[in-house]
């Protein structure tokens, strides 16, 4: 119903000698009747799956669910009251001004570019392949792109292992003491064995939460934590739990294991004064302390969780990132006719610009573009009707968790119509997305006319 | 292998199934195989969700009725949204002949619509047979009966990895406090992830809920806030929700933290568990059984189950299922309801296995494995306590559409927990609206 394309060139083009032939009636050319049997066929077909389909939209818009009750205008007040059609009717405003740009500047962008690399055939055929793509499979590819995991989703790989190499994230990331507070947390992150200790103690720390198959390599079984010299504070730092059960808390059993490359520090009065690491059983000594009383820390260095990556698919950056695969699939589209109208420009304005001492950006800023402007104007709206009724992108990328986050009005005449069964709502909410896209068909008609004229 | 192998037992079926139809076509075919062939040439469509080796075992079954009668039951996918496609069949005047609802809503909807054709006959003789009373009302709008629990799935079972359990030296718990208690703590400190959550799929956020709501306010309360007559806004829910926030606010119980939870659908969190290995649990229906197969477990050995633990002193017994009804008057279509109400017809299907039976006449022994044979007997016995999937009865704007009712409000309460009460006066705000 929405997706009326722009009426054949032939409908518009068919008036004028229509005109004429009334001017000649009788004379020459072939009789009018001729030319309607002609139209016939088409006439039939756009009446039968474009008229007939949107009178019966806005006749079956004054329904009830059930088709048998006539409502009036209910169906578009409850519409315009549900807060479902403003989320969606805030997203399609989203779409309608920022993917048209983005992809009109992306597609300008490549086509001015193209020009002057060597193999641009090439680089064309890539942009523009994505159009060959149907736009279920693009939704199935960038459901998975944008996966939160960085284990199956391609964003997230990226992004974490960028992050990761930045900074990187520690040995023991899952790590915990057994109940909250069994180890003082430290406000930055880390852990503090509880109480102070001076040379000649022994300190353990028994940590959970670590699976068997993350322990380092060389972990080894932890060692009984026990004082060092009398200038020294040793200790372990073990995994508190016995496979398979069983074990005593806070003791070390013989079946766990050290947490060997584990950063503790020594602090007293504020400051570091040491700092180790863990052997593989988990042991680890400070000699030469001195007098006084220290605490014992494991740095939050220890800890640091993996970048989890960014949650594209959450209910603020969903459309943005729907919007990023709208534009790999139609970057092309935008790219290709804009290429043909560049090749269209006549060489001698650049050259004279040239010759003027015009700057590159000056030569593109103040002639290519202007130049270009019908052609961009062409790519914008008819972007812009097609944005209007997006559907299948969001219907496919969206989990079901945030599909009302990225709601559109196309989706939501779906969701309404089939989802719970309310043709008559969601015919209002067509023959309302139809009402939007009229103004933008009738701009493309109208310079269609002014082209042809 | 074992999936080839069924595949091409249907396929078998299915070409036997179009021999037997050419010859009852054949002129002066006369003599059918026993049973009549009375049906020859009469053309049914039946209409099911079922793809895969479900539609195969269906087929097979339907094979046994096209043998018996000589009719031609072909069979129409509707993909997973029933009501997206029956409204517009609907609609149009064209609807299957048999349809297979997900829904007793969506059967109340179409028996107002009148588009449904009450069981006769020997339909309603083989419900009336085969079936208890629960089931008979559950398919029965205003005492008209209409509808027959052909295939019920068993919702009330937490499935587990007992490699992790192994490790962390838990046993399956049998009351919720444990659960969440000692069973997941304990594993959480072994260094394994206790649940894997489905949150994106809305339906499995509904099922916990009816769990521990059918457990903790009793049969009759849910009967009553199904049919609505008791408020959303009802102490019984406030508190299943906070029971709920046990699991469901504790970010380090859920794979992935909270993100991880409602981001990750159905069966996506049952390979969480099966194929990478990330969680330990993952509770939803008997039918996990085929998503843990096909992420490399085998079921029975790396895959076991334990009954939904009990919140308050029973545990509960939640089955869904597909309910069968007729949709059009055409010869044979009761004909062909009375078939797949028949404890034979059902008992062939309960040996392809995927399948159980809510038909109390099926033995137990006619399932193919013993976990299946279990499952069957907790439905025997919970007897008069077994509970219909109460998100399937309410209208479905309200229980079972995406994005709306139940489902996107279990979705907000599984990302933020911190308040059961508002999230209760929401539920109770959509199901005033749905109704």
């Amino acid at each position: 119903m929405a997706d009326t394309p722009q009426p054949p060139p032939g409908a518009a083009q068919g008036a004028p000698p229509g005109a004429e032939d009334e001017e000649r009636a009788g004379t020459l050319g072939p009789p009018r009747w001729l030319s309607l049997v002609f139209l016939l066929p088409a006439l039939l077909f756009l009446g039968a799956y474009m008229v007939y389909p949107i009178l019966f939209s806005v006749y079956r818009s004054l329904w009830d669910a059930a088709g048998t009750q006539f409502v009036w205008f209910d169906n578009y007040a409850e519409m315009f009251t549900s807060p479902g059609t403003f989320i969606a009717l805030r997203n399609n405003a989203v779409w309608v001004v920022v993917a048209p740009i983005v992809v009109t500047v992306a597609g300008l962008i490549f086509a001015v570019l193209t020009e002057r690399i060597r193999w641009a055939t090439a680089f064309k055929l890539v942009v523009f392949m994505p159009m060959a793509v149907s736009f279920l499979a693009s939704g199935v590819i960038f459901r998975l792109v944008y996966e939160q995991d960085p284990e199956r989703g391609l964003a997230n790989a990226v992004i974490t292992t960028v992050q990761d190499t930045v900074s990187p994230a520690g040995a023991y990331p899952d790590a915990r003491p057994r109940e909250e507070g069994d180890l003082p947390a430290l406000p930055g992150g880390g852990y503090r064995a509880p109480g102070e200790v001076s040379a000649g103690q022994g300190v353990a720390i028994g940590l959970v939460g670590v699976a068997p198959d993350d322990l380092p390599g060389d972990a080894a079984p932890a060692a009984e934590p026990r004082p060092g010299g009398p200038d020294a504070i040793t200790g372990t730092v073990w995994l508190d739990f016995t496979p398979g059960g069983g074990g005593e808390e806070g003791a070390v059993d013989p079946e766990e294991k050290g947490l060997p490359g584990m950063e503790v520090r020594l602090v007293s009065g504020g400051e570091v004064r040491a700092t180790a690491r863990t052997a593989p059983d988990g042991s680890f000594a400070f000699e030469d302390v001195g007098s006084g009383a220290h605490t014992v820390q494991l740095s939050e260095r220890n800890f640091t969780p993996p970048y989890a990556g960014v949650t594209w698919l959450g209910p603020t950056l969903v459309t943005p990132a729907i919007i990023g695969a709208y534009l790999w699939v139609w970057a092309g589209f935008a790219m290709v006719l804009i290429a043909a109208g560049l090749a269209a420009i006549p060489r001698d304005a650049l050259e004279a610009a040239r010759v003027d001492g015009a700057t590159e950006w000056q030569v593109f800023r103040r002639v290519t573009v202007p130049l270009l402007s019908p052609v961009l104007m062409v790519v914008f709206v008819t972007l812009m009707i097609y944005v209007l009724k997006i559907f299948d992108l969001v219907f496919v990328i969206a989990p079901g968790s945030v599909q009302a986050d990225a709601n559109v009005l196309a989706l939501e005449m779906w969701r309404v119509a089939f989802g719970i069964n309310d043709q008559g709502l969601g015919s209002a909410l067509a023959v309302f997305l139809l009402v939007l896209v009229i103004p933008a068909m009738v701009f493309q008609i109208r310079r269609f006319r002014r082209e042809g004229s | 292998m074992a999936e080839h192998r069924k595949r091409a037992r249907g396929a078998a079926a299915a070409a036997a199934a179009g021999l037997l139809a050419v010859a009852g076509c054949a002129p002066g075919g006369g003599e059918g195989p026993a049973g009549g062939g009375d049906l020859a040439g009469v053309q049914l469509k039946v209409a099911a969700k079922w793809t895969g080796v479900e539609q195969d075992n269906f087929e097979e079954v339907l094979a046994g009725f096209e043998e018996q009668t000589g009719a031609t039951v072909s069979y129409e996918p509707t993909g997973e949204d029933t009501g997206a496609y029956l409204g517009p069949k609907i609609e149009a005047g064209e609807p299957p002949d048999v349809a297979l609802l997900p829904q007793p809503g969506l059967l109340a909807e179409y028996a107002e619509q009148d588009a449904l054709v009450p069981l006769e006959g020997d339909a309603a003789a083989a419900l009336e047979e085969n079936y208890t009373d629960y089931w008979r009302e559950l398919g029965s709008v205003d005492g008209e009966a209409y509808g027959i629990l052909l295939k019920a799935a068993h919702k009330s079972i937490v499935w587990y990895r007992p490699d992790a359990f192994e490790a962390a030296g838990v046993q399956p718990p049998s009351t919720w406090d444990d659960m969440v208690g000692t069973t997941a703590s304990t594993l959480s400190d072994s260094g394994t992830v206790p649940f894997a959550m489905c949150g994106a799929s809305g339906w499995t956020l509904t099922d916990w809920f009816e769990n521990v709501y059918l457990s903790h306010a009793g049969p009759e309360k849910y009967d009553r806030l199904t049919a609505h007559e008791i408020p959303w806004t009802d102490d019984s829910v406030v508190q299943t929700l906070e029971t709920l926030a046990d699991v469901w606010g504790e970010k380090d119980f859920m794979a992935g933290g909270t993100d991880g939870a409602v981001q990750t659908d159905f069966p996506t969190c049952v390979s969480q568990v099966y194929g990478q290995q990330d969680a330990a649990m993952v509770f939803e229906a008997d039918f996990v059984a085929a998503n843990a197969a096909e992420a490399g477990a085998a079921v029975g050995e790396d895959a076991l189950a334990f009954p939904f633990p009990a919140v308050g002193e029973e545990p509960p017994v939640v089955v869904g299922g597909d309910i069968a009804v007729a949709m059009s008057e055409n010869e044979g279509t009761q004909e062909l309801l009375a078939y797949l109400a028949s404890p034979e017809a059902q008992s062939t299907w309960a040996g392809l296995g995927g399948y159980l039976s809510a038909n109390s006449q099926v033995e137990s022994s006619a399932y193919a494995d013993e976990f299946t044979q279990e499952l069957a007997q907790t439905i025997l016995d919970a007897g008069e306590n077994v509970r219909y999937d109460m998100s399937d009865q309410v209208p479905s704007r309200f229980g079972a559409t995406e994005g709306r009712g139940m489902w996107s409000i279990l979705q907000d309460f599984l990302r933020d927990p911190g308040d059961p009460e508002a999230t209760a006066e929401d539920l109770e705000a959509a199901a005033k609206e749905a109704s």
